[in-house]
């Protein structure tokens, strides 16, 4: 077997269980957690299309890897946002659940005073 | 099998079961430390699939940075997991996203293996075009001369992250410190190791970046090796975090993405398009960018962790 069909299997497994978190887990950092591992997968995958295209010289083409770079840093950012966002429904709301009705339900006990 | 074959198989292995752990694991910290596992094994797939400038970054802030973020996250929000434990959903509906996950990852290696071959590249057009720029390092090419307007709007995002992270900060603390303060035992170990590392480790960042011109690294992967040491002294309380009102701090933020934009327009105004390099100082204008960019990133990245104001700038 070789090493592009075994990470090519990897790379979807993450994309798989990813997905599957981000809609199974209820808790936010779960999700968070679970869409960082689908976004990994998808890297991965542009990391098999950069093997293939090695040629010229390269172990791979430049062009995939360097988006992956690029990709992976505004993974982080965008993670570093959603994670301070999600702290922050827990400091004001006590709470950090998704459920429309319960949020609404907690924010109308703060708006009071 | 080979060895090469077996020891892909049992990293493919070992990176599978720690994402499965990840999501499936009891408690919210226990899935961050398998996450930080698992980015840490990813960035040896990266180097078995030859993309070490990948691996080196992966490592940084997937092992990393991400890392930090996450278990501090986790460890604030403790008090939470038991409100939320009463929400899982129902087991048909497991059922469901079981088989529309299972469904696209099938898909998604069908896709793999069915890409034409030979694979279209653009590995000879960047080798072609190195002399251009005179860099070693194929990847460098691409981000700073033949991809630069991608690399410039990723730093203008990484901005933004912090500028949204920063408003949501309270009201009366704007301008105020970051993040809250950390206190810890000065006799302990952490406070030992935020003495020990840093020296080292701005010393490898350093040269990550610099060795980046012409080998795996670059202004990114070091950058994230300086601010994974300016964590670790703020962490420790041997420094606290800069006031979201200073100066300093917002110049240091603002000097990376401004210095490419300049070097941008000068391109349009003396050459032909905007970020063109003229050819007899391609090398020297991308290594300044870089210079430049290199505390941009620490610090916005380090800010981006620390958090949003949440103290007054005096305390």
């Amino acid at each position: 077997m070789s090493a592009m069909i075994i990470f090519a299997i990897c790379a979807a497994a993450a994309v798989g269980l990813g997905l599957f978190g981000v809609i199974t887990n209820p808790h936010p950092l779960r999700k968070i957690l679970s869409f960082n591992i689908l976004g990994s997968g998808v890297f991965l995958i542009f990391g098999i299309v950069a093997r293939r295209g090695a040629a010229a010289g390269f172990g791979g083409d430049p062009v995939p890897q360097a988006l992956v770079i690029t990709g992976i840093v505004v993974a982080i950012s965008a993670t570093a946002l959603a994670v301070a966002l999600l702290l922050r429904l827990f400091e004001a709301t006590g709470s950090v659940t998704l459920r429309a009705d319960a949020s609404a339900d907690t924010s109308e006990d703060r708006a009071a005073p | 099998m080979t060895t090469a074959t077996a020891f892909n198989l049992g990293l493919a292995v070992l990176v599978m079961v720690l994402a499965c752990w990840t999501v499936l694991a009891r408690g919210a910290f226990a899935a961050t430390v398998g996450f930080v596992a698992y980015g840490l094994l990813l960035a040896f797939i990266w180097i078995r699939l030859g993309a070490v400038d990948v691996a080196l970054t992966e490592a940084a802030i997937g092992g990393g940075l991400s890392g930090v973020l996450m278990l501090g996250a986790a460890a604030r929000l403790r008090a939470s997991e038991a409100l939320i434990a009463a929400e899982t959903i129902a087991a048909g509906r497991r059922l469901w996203a079981a088989a529309l996950s299972a469904v696209t990852a099938l898909a998604l290696v069908t896709s793999v293996l069915l890409l034409p071959d030979p694979a279209p590249t653009l590995a000879p057009a960047a080798a072609e075009n190195a002399a251009a720029t005179t860099l070693g390092n194929p990847v460098t090419n691409v981000l700073m001369a033949f991809r630069a307007l991608d690399t410039m709007l990723e730093k203008v995002v990484l901005l933004l992250a912090l500028v949204g992270v920063w408003s949501l900060g309270p009201d009366r603390f704007w301008g105020g410190r970051l993040g809250p303060r950390h206190r810890v035992d000065p006799e302990g170990m952490l406070v030992f190791l935020a003495q020990l590392l840093p020296p080292a480790g701005v010393v490898v960042g350093i040269y990550v970046f610099w060795v980046g011109a012409n080998a795996p690294g670059g202004a990114f992967q070091g950058g994230t090796i300086l601010a994974a040491m300016w964590l670790l002294a703020m962490m420790a309380g041997l420094t606290d975090t800069p006031p979201s009102g200073s100066r300093r701090a917002r110049l240091v933020l603002v000097a990376g993405p401004s210095a490419f934009l300049i070097v941008g327009l000068g391109g349009l105004w003396l050459g032909e398009a905007f970020l063109a390099y003229p050819l007899a100082y391609a090398k020297a204008l991308i290594l300044g960018i870089e210079f430049a960019m290199v505390p941009t990133i620490a610090v916005t990245l380090g800010l981006l962790l620390a958090g949003p104001p949440d103290r007054s700038a005096q305390s």
